[in-house]
């Protein structure tokens, strides 16, 4: 908060003339790391958890002495849920700002609006949120679970307490899109069966009809990787008509944003997800997380996986700092590429060097009494995806999104 | 009319060299960029509502129209001087189309602006669910709600690897924003121009003594639509992505807090208006003691209570107090502007 | 032949809901020429105020039926007090600020909410027509607006109040003259109509997870229905939520949610297009 307050006033008195100022006058004793997240407008549910989480990073590593005996500072903005934000922000951030680092973006088309941007900046780009894959791009790293390694999880265990017979509902938009083709492939693949896809605009709110056509088809399981607050009204309306007693649900994306914890306990019961994360997960590391954060915020409630993916993120970047020994962009990418790995609240993150993706731990989760139980965990799960298709130590140069052809 | 044309010419030459050089010393030109941009847009709303009396809710889906049809032209051509063109003409003949079903169907005030907030959403519906691989025009995926991302940007035309970026983007958008301002200002001169602030005044009137007032409103809102489609493109070269909020009703309604901030039935105001707003968007995005959208929503409440005319106006009649010798010609129109009330109104 | 009862039972709930959602809005415009874009927000508290009354302990019934109303209708008072009456008659004026006073109250609601999507889940069990399920508290909205609709008709045909309102709707200046002081009339319209806006945004709060900005997802709708309703305040709800909720639900059963929206939307530019003053402006002339 202070940070961001001092920030506000340092660039309104730099308006008056700073600008003409020639850039090399900022001495740089600090190491700068940006963060530009969604903490205002629509998107804010994902936004404010994830500025929580890297500002607890930050402070951790500033605690320990810094990087390279510097401290960090942070320069936030808040991109209010608009996209054009991101891109003027993204270039005050690679271009004014000159900072060392970005970290940030939730949506996909967040991303996209600065990706380029930091890319022809040369600024090391962390994008830490769950996404649809393929990115490949060797100035971003990228520390969330993909499609695949969801899908390729839940699936089978979702079909294996349920049936062969399965319907898909997801949101009408890229992530939605492409995780309902892995769902078909994964189904297909363990001799399932799909009997309906619908794909729903982010702002239905309305499932009245789609519950009915669903029961005509007469499925054994539905996964529904449905996303934000219209579309929560889905699990609402399924328990209402009471068919939560009657046909399991699954989702890679119900929980992302603690939604489990608006579902009372009879509405989300026994529904099957798939994360990196879990407040559940019970490991000494999640445990002292979350005292850590507790002791931040007061309450440790609004932890999710995208806050976790965000401290992991930063964290990352620390660590492959530290043994660059340097800010340069490119020591920091080779230490990356190195194999590196740090053990986070969710477990083990590597990150693999083909793909600027992350190798990491899966869970398979069913909801309880509004929270998330660890059935079984899956092992350093690796984003079969986008390493289908990238591969940037043979195309360092490559600088596309994939659209992955299953 | 002539010499007064020529005046407005030499005036608009000056002020916008005057900006062109004294506004990069305040801010960065990218930012500056993104508001000629919007103060583009603004003034496209401020010519069909200020000087149309055409209340249109959905200026936004001839921004979002141009800024589509530039990506999509420039994903399939590779080259940006035929899209820009594109980007232009789409939204003119989509808007000739929609006011020439309105206006001969006698559609008026709130009516008109329920079809246009319709149509607005209809589009953004659209655009919003074509996230499937089977939406493909050319070889441009629509996207859906991620948008379409990395298309030619705009190039000095026939060199397609000379990009315009940067710096000298930004004075061609300030350019382009001058060129368009000074068009407006000859459109108001013209009898064109005239005759439809009469329609504005007293549309029955008009119509009885001769003029075809539909055709003449279509052609007014066809301008209008131009002139946001090209604000679209840019914006699109600016930003290196379109995404379906730049159809949103948000959007929308931004555009008309511009014109109504900065004064309708200026030219100057709806720019203004726009650029001073987002920039104040932009600059309450850097703290987060209060919500912004809280700011937002004051700022225009106080507005329509203490100022409903906008900033020009108010400036413009300060000064006429301060520094009482105008034209006479000036004085009497601001007599008749202040004793007619609002528009629409 | 269950698949047509649910069908049928669907499009019901459809006009149904938007009955509601457009009620508050018909009664503000029908009465006062005023449209208040701060509807959806209206709707939005009511369903805050219904949630935070259910996590203190009251009944939910209780918190959405009389609580909700007059919480909001209590800030429709105020609102109208000191925003609103400076502007009547100035139809885009108070577009403009009603407008306003709608981004005011999310910002608002985000600061003493917060943006995480809250909710309560519904108190009526789900119902099975043969081999279906369907929502219990689809019949608990088709009730709701039913009896609104009754309400309405009995309070403007039949008592005092009704009468006067009626009056200063046609001429305004002459219930004047008869020593009604349009002031309070429209204070008291005004508190009415935000109250019903509040009770709307109760009774659906269940069925949605509720956000800050969950009102915007209203507005546009509620706008057309009342838009397209014409002059007559409940002939043309009627109609109007009729027509586009059938339409809606024929095309969301026969193809998708996504076309069902757009052929509403469709079926409304058609019909101001082929009526341009709203459904009764050309029938059920004169009627209420």
């Amino acid at each position: 908060m202070s940070l961001n307050r001092r920030n506000f006033l340092a660039s309104s008195a730099a308006l008056a003339g700073a600008s003409m100022l020639p850039r090399v006058a900022m001495a740089a004793d600090t190491i700068k790391l940006g963060s530009i997240l969604d903490t205002s407008g629509i998107f804010d549910a994902y936004g404010k958890p994830m500025d929580m989480a890297m500002r607890l990073a930050v402070g951790e590593i500033n605690a320990a002495g810094g990087l390279l005996g510097k401290q960090v500072e942070v320069v936030a903005y808040d991109t209010q849920s608009d996209m054009a934000l991101y891109s003027q922000y993204g270039q005050q951030l690679a271009r004014q700002d000159r900072v060392d680092v970005v970290h940030g973006g939730i949506l996909s088309a967040s991303r996209e609006a600065i990706r380029q941007t930091m890319r022809k900046t040369k600024t090391p780009y962390f994008y830490n949120v769950l996404y649809e894959g393929g990115v490949c791009d060797r100035n971003i790293f990228i520390n969330g679970v993909t499609p695949a390694q969801q899908v390729e999880a839940l699936v089978p265990h979702a079909m294996g307490k349920s049936g062969k017979k399965v319907y898909i509902l997801a949101a009408d938009y890229n992530y939605g899109q492409i995780t309902a083709r892995w769902i078909q492939k994964f189904v297909a693949d363990n001799g399932g069966e799909t009997v309906g896809v619908d794909f729903f605009p982010l702002d239905v709110s309305d499932f009245g009809s789609t519950i009915a056509k669903i029961q005509s088809a007469g499925p054994d399981l539905v996964i529904a990787p449905l996303v934000g607050g219209a579309h929560l009204s889905f699990f609402r309306q399924w328990a209402a008509a009471g068919m939560n007693d009657r046909i399991p649900l699954a989702s890679t994306t119900l929980g992302v944003g603690n939604e489990h914890k608006v579902l009372t306990a009879e509405e989300g019961n026994g529904i099957m997800v798939a994360y990196n994360y879990s407040q559940e997960l019970d490991t000494p590391a999640n445990t002292a997380f979350k005292d850590r954060w507790a002791a931040a915020y007061g309450d440790s409630g609004a932890i999710n996986e995208l806050a976790v993916s965000n401290y992991q993120g930063v964290m990352t970047w620390a660590e492959a700092v530290r043994q660059a020994g340097s800010m340069d962009r490119d020591a920091l990418i080779a230490s990356m590429e190195s194999g590196l790995s740090i053990d986070g609240p969710a477990g083990k993150i590597t990150v693999d060097p083909k793909t600027h993706h992350a190798v990491l731990d899966v869970h398979i989760m069913e909801m309880e009494n509004q929270g998330m139980k660890v059935i079984e965990t899956l092992a350093q799960r690796q984003p079969i995806d986008t390493q289908a298709v990238c591969d940037l130590s043979a195309k360092p140069n490559d600088n596309t999104q994939y659209e992955i052809n299953i | 009319m002539p010499r007064s044309l020529s005046k407005d010419a030499i005036t608009t030459i000056l002020v916008t060299a005057i900006l062109i050089w004294v506004m990069p010393l305040l801010t960065s030109t990218y930012t500056l960029t993104v508001l000629i941009v919007y103060g583009m847009l603004g003034l496209s709303l401020g010519l069909i509502w200020g000087f149309g009396g055409i209340l249109c809710f959905g200026q936004a889906a001839f921004f979002g129209l141009g800024a589509y049809t530039y990506a999509i032209a420039a994903i399939n051509i590779g080259e940006s001087t035929v899209p820009m063109v594109l980007a232009v003409l789409v939204p003119a003949v989509f808007a000739a189309l929609l006011g020439a079903m309105m206006f001969y169907g006698r559609l008026n005030d709130v009516y008109l602006g329920v079809i246009t907030l319709v149509v607005t959403l209809i589009l953004f519906k659209f655009i919003n669910s074509t996230a499937g691989p089977q939406y493909m025009i050319g070889n441009a995926r629509l996207g859906g709600f991620n948008g379409i991302p990395g298309f030619q940007t705009l190039n000095i035309p026939g060199h397609p690897d000379d990009y315009i970026w940067g710096d000298s983007y930004f004075y061609v958008c300030a350019v382009l924003l001058g060129v368009v301002f000074f068009l407006v200002s000859a459109l108001l001169r013209s009898s064109f121009g005239r005759i439809a602030v009469g329609i504005r005044e007293n549309e029955t009137r008009m119509s009885l003594m001769g003029y075809d007032v539909r055709a003449r409103k279509t052609v007014l809102f066809a301008a209008g639509a131009a002139i946001a489609g090209l604000a679209g493109a840019l914006f699109a070269n600016w930003a290196e992505i379109v995404t379906p909020s730049l159809f949103s009703l948000g959007q929308s309604a931004e555009i008309i807090i511009w014109c109504i901030v900065g004064g309708l039935g200026t030219r100057l105001g709806p720019i203004l208006g726009a650029a001073g707003l987002a920039y104040l968007k932009f600059l309450l995005g850097q703290q987060t003691l209060i919500d912004n959208t809280l700011i937002t929503g004051l700022i225009l409440v106080l507005f329509v209570l203490f100022l409903p005319k906008g900033i020009v106006p108010a400036l413009a009649s300060l000064w006429k107090v301060s520094f009482g010798r105008r034209p006479k010609e000036r004085i009497h129109l601001q007599r008749r502007m202040k004793s007619r009330g609002r528009i629409n109104g | 032949m269950d698949l047509i009862v649910v069908i049928l039972v669907e499009m019901l709930y459809a006009v149904a809901s938007l009955i509601l959602i457009s009620a508050g809005l018909a009664v503000v415009f029908g009465m006062m020429k005023v449209i208040n874009l701060a509807h959806g927000e209206f709707m939005m508290l009511g369903g805050y105020a219904t949630i935070t009354a259910v996590n203190l302990g009251v009944n939910i019934f209780l918190a959405m039926l009389i609580i909700a109303p007059i919480v909001v209708g209590l800030i429709g008072l105020i609102t109208e007090r000191l925003v609103i009456r400076h502007l009547y008659g100035r139809l885009v004026d108070t577009m403009l600020a009603t407008w306003g006073l709608s981004l005011f109250f999310i910002g608002l609601a985000t600061m003493i909410f917060g943006n995480t999507t809250t909710g309560i889940s519904t108190p009526i069990p789900g119902f099975t027509i043969g081999n279906y399920q369907i929502n219990g508290y689809n019949f608990f909205i088709i009730v709701v607006a039913g009896l609104l609709l009754i309400g309405m008709l009995t309070i403007l045909k039949s008592t005092r109040a009704g009468l006067i309102a009626r009056g200063a709707m046609q001429r305004s200046d002459m219930a004047a003259a008869l020593g009604y002081s349009p002031d309070r009339i429209y204070m008291a319209t005004f508190f009415c109509g935000s109250a019903l806006s509040g009770l709307a945004g109760a009774v659906l709060a269940p069925l949605v997870g509720l956000v800050p900005t969950s009102g915007g997802a209203y507005i546009a709708k509620s706008f057309i229905t009342v838009i397209a309703g014409g002059p007559s305040l409940i002939a043309g709800l009627f109609t109007s939520a009729g027509f586009f909720g059938i339409v809606n639900q024929v095309f969301t059963f026969a193809i998708s949610p996504v076309i069902g929206e757009v052929a509403l939307l469709v079926a409304a530019v058609v019909l101001l297009r082929l009526l341009p003053q709203g459904i009764t402006a050309k029938f059920f002339k004169g009627k209420l």
